[in-house]
């Protein structure tokens, strides 16, 4: 293995980790990435990109309904709630945990907190989207350079002890 | 004493009235603690001052008592000192009067004998023998005499026919003269009077006043005058007697010489007057010999007085010696109306101290004042329970407030720890998938265990803080008793298989297949108990066995299998059926065996968990369900564990109207038993009805249908346990002891042998015998061959069996067997001939749900899409077919029968539809058309042959909360799974129905 890839992937694994650390993913993004194996090659990224358009498009309409004289809060409530759901199924935790701290000042019907809130998770959703785009790169430099994405559930020689 | 009686009546009425006074307060006391507490100082002070006025009262009370009784003491004191002055008043008075008329009578002999005869008859010695002689008649009287009545025309005449000279008194009466310097002679003769009265007779007594004027001596002449004027006796004034000297009075009666009528004028009677007669009283040698006559003379002192003269009374007898200021006067009449006379008492001590009525009031203060310390230390006590029961309330305020903020605390804790503690299991888990050594992976499977184990050991400290809170409450759903053993047997398989314990799992055949109850519970018991067991047994065996209460109890005489032969691994055990003799169930039931009702409504279930360890030192036996409570310290450092588990086991079992007991010898092993009562799942829905209860063993895995198999197994009970693992996959199953006996069944049986089941025992027992067996398998004639399976207990056995792969080498059947393993095996095995060799237990299941899954079609409702994509992604690695909807709607439509969806998994919370409305509304949908196939309206072919539609919902949550959970099971769910899938949760939810889906079709 040339020392280029090793590098490659040891910046990849610091990445990762550092990801974790900074709590910005937590351990739904590693089940997540155990569901990819060779029949479903592309599997993380396609949940992910999934998850970005989605919720641009949830934020927008969060922003939207937010901006109204009347505002409907059960909608709104729905709408964090389908954030805070994608949001845990692929990991991103502080977009999760923001979520749930939106959804307390729904339930108190708090506009400016809402509000306050909503700037918090565009700027989560932003960073993660930053972050794990960085990634998807990093990973595919690896995956040209023709290594493998550790921590990946493909992997032959761990195996998960399930019972 | 009427007085005492009466003080005494009306004290017991005062104190009636102070108990009623004093009840009354009780109570209102007692009413004020029921009901507030606040007003304690109000009645505080009003006890004090009914304190502090009883107080005074009684004193006051008793100083009356005092003073009445000794103003008694006076009164009585008073009377006495008055009826004896009376008495001796009256005496001397009688005495006196005695005298006087005495006296008079003398006057008359006198005037009869001296004036009446000529010559006179009597002359001085007659009178002086007479009254001598008569003296006792005149007890008061010291002497008498005579004086005549000399006119002065006739004294010398008197004085020369007497022989001596008229003397005079007052000379005498002027310088007193004792009684020895008396002397006759030198008196001096009278002075010339107008008339005299000179003595002529005497008393012998009295001889030396012959010869004396009595009218010369001046109380004498007043005498004299006023007793010739009024003819009766009259007395002198007190004075001193000439020559005795001392205090006497004379008494003086007239003569007359004629007799006078009684209303004869004074100036008649002076005329008529002859002589005069005197009688001479010594009132104080009087006095003294009238009372030593009388007894009591000394207690009392007496003065007689003159009281003529009221200013200057003469004291007549008697000193001023008394102290006593008490005196009482009576009144003395000697007869004479002129003189007056009283006698004056007193007693000679001062009163004695009144000590009756001194002790009285004392006592009666002292028992007032006991009286009211008892009130005043009864009010102090009442008081200071009021306090401490305040005190105390508080206290248990704070307790249970402290208790709460435990139970939240714990909660709360507990639920802060869970939280991070999934970040670190995850992490762990993304650690063991990156490239580590051996060491390393050591480590972090380590790290995972223990993080495990934490997060279970906070989900006991929660259900203890539950339990005590009283918050746990069962809940009664419809579950599978089988599966749940099968899942708590997967559980310990792996430790067991390390220890190379035996882990076998029994539940009898008269035991229903759905039981209603609460299942998480009733797992969490037998993974407590088991848990123990595996905890504290090296060797041997762990045995789990379930009956109806009813079977062991009719069983109860004729079973003896348990010697230490015929168990499951030949060691010896505690006796199983000691440990439920103190169950109440038994014996109150012991003698009536049936349960008419039971039958199919309750079900008392009996679980025994045997096993071969350490046991339980007898001193530790009594307080093994007291929580946190461990054999000893040194237990739970190299076991581990808060002992926590077995208390939580005994409030569980008893919240399932069970009982738990035990029976643990020492270095042999424990048997734990308890009982537990659940709803029978049969008795009230009829949907089931179409499926048969004995179906059960054929509803596992309808491809082993009707196969037979043998088991080889020495040991009967072993061998009862394999036999029933593979029955329920509906397998018929032969035992026989040994490899000989398989040959010769082999051979004379016609229906085939599909499968032969060797205990591992047998096989490793005679290597030579076993590979010789093989051999002559393959020679049998018969068209298939049968398989060899093998049962094994631990991994380190299955490794040192080197038969070669071949056809004939047997598959291991990892124990603790279980339907669903054992099935997985099996199919493995007889689909794949002999390629694959020993599977590990775990990749069994892992493919077992794999192949529960596979080709399955299977729907996905979320309105999330990427939770969507996310579960997708995770079902299809299992090889499902899947179909995604995004909402309760589509759901409806695609699973309205018939349809060929094998499960359905369902996010709860959606817009528009919700998860719980979506499956009730597809129940009801699935039971109208159930209906109409039973009733016949639509034919079952028309519904893809499947008489009774129930397609298995599972709800997919991110909270899972038992009240969630409950809900599910409400609107016809039949489980859940946690939203990020877990393969061990998603295996145990997806196994559990499969099953029952089998079943459903015909």
């Amino acid at each position: 293995m040339d020392v280029g890839l090793m590098q490659m992937q040891r910046r990849l694994a610091e990445y990762t980790s550092a990801l974790f650390k900074e709590g910005i993913l937590d351990s739904q993004y590693v089940q997540l990435q155990e569901l990819q194996d060779e029949s479903n090659p592309d599997f993380v990224v396609e949940v992910v990109s999934l998850f970005f358009t989605d919720s641009e498009k949830l934020l927008n309409d969060l922003s939207r309904d937010l901006a109204q004289q009347n505002v409907d809060f059960k909608r709104v409530d729905a709408h964090v709630h389908q954030l805070k759901g994608s949001s845990s199924s692929i990991g991103a935790e502080r977009v999760k945990n923001a979520c749930i701290v939106f959804r307390n000042f729904c339930q108190e019907k708090n506009i400016p907190g809402c509000l306050r809130c909503l700037q918090q998770i565009k700027q989560e959703f932003l960073l993660v989207k930053s972050k794990l785009e960085t990634l998807f790169k990093l990973e595919q430099q690896v995956v040209a350079a023709g290594g493998s994405i550790p921590t990946s559930g493909s992997l032959p020689t761990v195996q998960q002890p399930i019972l | 004493m009427d007085a005492k009686t009466g003080l005494l009546g009306g004290d017991g009425k005062i104190s009636l009235n102070w108990r009623e006074k004093v009840l009354g307060k009780i109570v209102k006391i007692q009413h004020r603690y029921d009901h507030l507490f606040g007003s304690k100082k109000i009645s505080n002070a009003l006890w004090r001052k009914l304190l502090y006025t009883w107080v005074f009262c009684a004193t006051m009370f008793s100083l009356w008592i005092f003073l009445y009784m000794s103003s008694q003491a006076i009164e009585k004191r008073k009377e006495t000192l008055a009826s004896m002055c009376d008495e001796r008043a009256q005496m001397l008075q009688d005495q006196f009067n005695v005298s006087m008329n005495h006296v008079q009578a003398m006057s008359i002999l006198i005037s009869t004998f001296h004036h009446g005869k000529s010559p006179s008859a009597i002359d001085q010695t007659t009178f002086a023998e007479y009254t001598k002689r008569t003296a006792f008649e005149r007890p008061l009287t010291s002497g008498v005499a005579y004086a005549v009545r000399v006119l002065h025309s006739e004294r010398a005449e008197f004085e020369k026919q007497q022989g001596w000279p008229i003397h005079r008194m007052d000379t005498l009466e002027q310088n007193l003269v004792h009684k020895d310097d008396f002397d006759p002679e030198v008196l001096e003769p009278s002075p010339i009077q107008e008339e005299y009265a000179p003595v002529i007779f005497a008393q012998d007594t009295v001889s030396h006043v012959v010869s004396i004027d009595l009218l010369s001596g001046k109380e004498d002449r007043e005498n004299v005058l006023r007793a010739r004027a009024s003819g009766k006796g009259v007395l002198t004034a007190p004075f001193r007697l000439i020559k005795t000297n001392r205090l006497g009075v004379i008494l003086t009666f007239a003569v007359y010489k004629t007799d006078l009528p009684s209303n004869a004028t004074p100036d008649e009677r002076i005329q008529a007057t002859a002589g005069y007669i005197g009688g001479i009283f010594h009132i104080q040698s009087l006095v003294e010999k009238l009372l030593q006559q009388l007894a009591s003379k000394q207690n009392i002192v007496l003065n007689v007085l003159d009281t003529t003269n009221q200013s200057h009374p003469i004291s007549m007898y008697g000193s001023d010696e008394a102290d006593d200021a008490l005196e009482y006067v009576s009144t003395l009449n000697f007869g004479d109306p002129f003189r007056k006379h009283e006698m004056r008492c007193r007693f000679k001590q001062k009163p004695p101290w009144p000590w009756l009525a001194i002790t009285t009031s004392y006592g009666f203060l002292v028992i007032a004042m006991l009286t009211g310390h008892i009130f005043y230390a009864t009010v102090n006590r009442i008081a200071k329970v009021e306090d401490d029961y305040q005190k105390m309330m508080e206290l248990k305020k704070q307790a249970e407030a402290a208790d709460i903020a435990k139970s939240q605390f714990l909660a709360t804790v507990s639920h802060e720890i869970r939280t991070p503690m999934n970040g670190v299991l995850g992490m762990l888990h993304m650690l063991m998938h990156t490239d580590l050594d051996v060491t390393q992976q050591d480590y972090v499977r380590t790290a995972q265990a223990s993080g495990k184990a934490l997060v279970s050991l906070i989900n006991e400290v929660l259900d203890q803080a539950k339990i005590e809170s009283g918050k746990l409450e069962l809940e009664a759903v419809q579950f599978d008793l089988r599966a749940i053993l099968d899942d708590v047997l997967s559980l310990f398989s792996g430790k067991s298989q390390e220890k190379g314990v035996e882990l076998a799992v029994f539940i009898s055949d008269q035991v229903p297949e759905k039981l209603i109850g609460d299942p998480g519970r009733f797992r969490q018991i037998i993974t407590n108990l088991m848990g123990n067991s595996i905890k504290f047994t090296e060797k041997g065996h762990i045995f789990v066995t379930v009956h109806l209460a009813q079977e062991v109890m009719d069983s109860l005489d004729v079973e003896t299998e348990s010697s230490s032969k015929n168990n499951l691994s030949g060691f010896q055990v505690a006796e199983r059926r000691v440990s439920w003799a103190k169950f109440k169930t038994f014996s109150q039931h012991e003698r009536v065996c049936s349960y008419p009702s039971s039958t199919y409504d309750l079900i008392n279930l009996i679980v025994s968990v045997e096993d071969t360890g350490v046991g339980i030192p007898f001193e530790a036996q009594c307080r093994v369900f007291t929580p946190f409570m461990q054999v000893g310290p040194s237990i739970s450092r190299t076991h581990g564990g808060t002992g926590i588990g077995l208390s939580i086991s005994k409030c569980l079992v008893e919240l399932m109207n069970g009982e738990v007991g035990f029976v643990s010898i020492p270095n042999v092993g424990s048997t734990f038993t308890f009982t537990a009562v659940f709803n029978n799942g049969h008795s009230n829905l009829n949907e089931y009805t179409c499926q048969q209860m004995n179906n059960q063993s054929n509803s596992a895995n309808s491809e082993f249908e009707g196969m037979s198999a043998l088991v080889v197994d020495p040991r009967s009970v072993r061998a009862k346990v394999s036999k029933y693992h593979v029955q329920r996959l509906g397998i018929q199953v032969e035992i026989v002891s040994d490899l000989n006996q398989v040959l010769s069944s082999l051979k004379s049986r016609k229906p085939r042998i599909d499968m032969v089941l060797i205990e591992e025992e047998v096989w490793n027992n005679d290597s030579d015998l076993s590979i010789l067996f093989v051999d002559q398998l393959r020679h049998i004639d018969q068209k298939v061959t049968p398989r060899l399976f093998l049962l094994a207990k631990s991994i380190s056995s299955t490794r040192s069996d080197n038969v070669t792969c071949d056809t004939h080498s047997p598959a291991v059947i990892m124990k603790p067997l279980r339907a669903s393993m054992v099935a997985a095996c099996l199919q493995r095995t007889m689909g794949n001939m002999g390629n694959k060799g020993n599977y590990r237990n775990g990749e069994v299941s892992r493919l077992s749900l794999q192949h529960l899954l596979l080709g399955r079609k299977i729907l996905i409702v979320d309105d999330n899409k990427v939770n969507l994509k996310v579960a997708a992604g995770a079902l299809k690695r299992y090889g499902a077919e899947l179909v995604c909807v995004e909402s309760g709607k589509e759901a409806i439509s695609l699973l309205t029968p018939p349809h060929s969806f094998y499960a359905c998994f369902m996010d709860i919370q959606m817009p528009g539809m919700d998860g719980f409305e979506a499956t009730k509304t597809i129940r009801d949908v699935e039971k109208s058309v159930n209906r109409k196939i039973q009733l016949g309206e639509v034919s079952a072919e028309a519904h893809g042959n499947v008489l009774n539609w129930h397609v298995p919902i599972l709800a997919m949550t991110a909270d899972v909360i038992h009240a969630t959970q409950e809900e599910c099971m409400k609107c016809g769910m039949d489980g859940y799974v946690s939203k990020p899938f877990e393969a061990e949760q998603l295996y145990r939810e997806v196994s559990r129905f499969s099953y029952s889906a089998e079943s459903r079709k015909l």
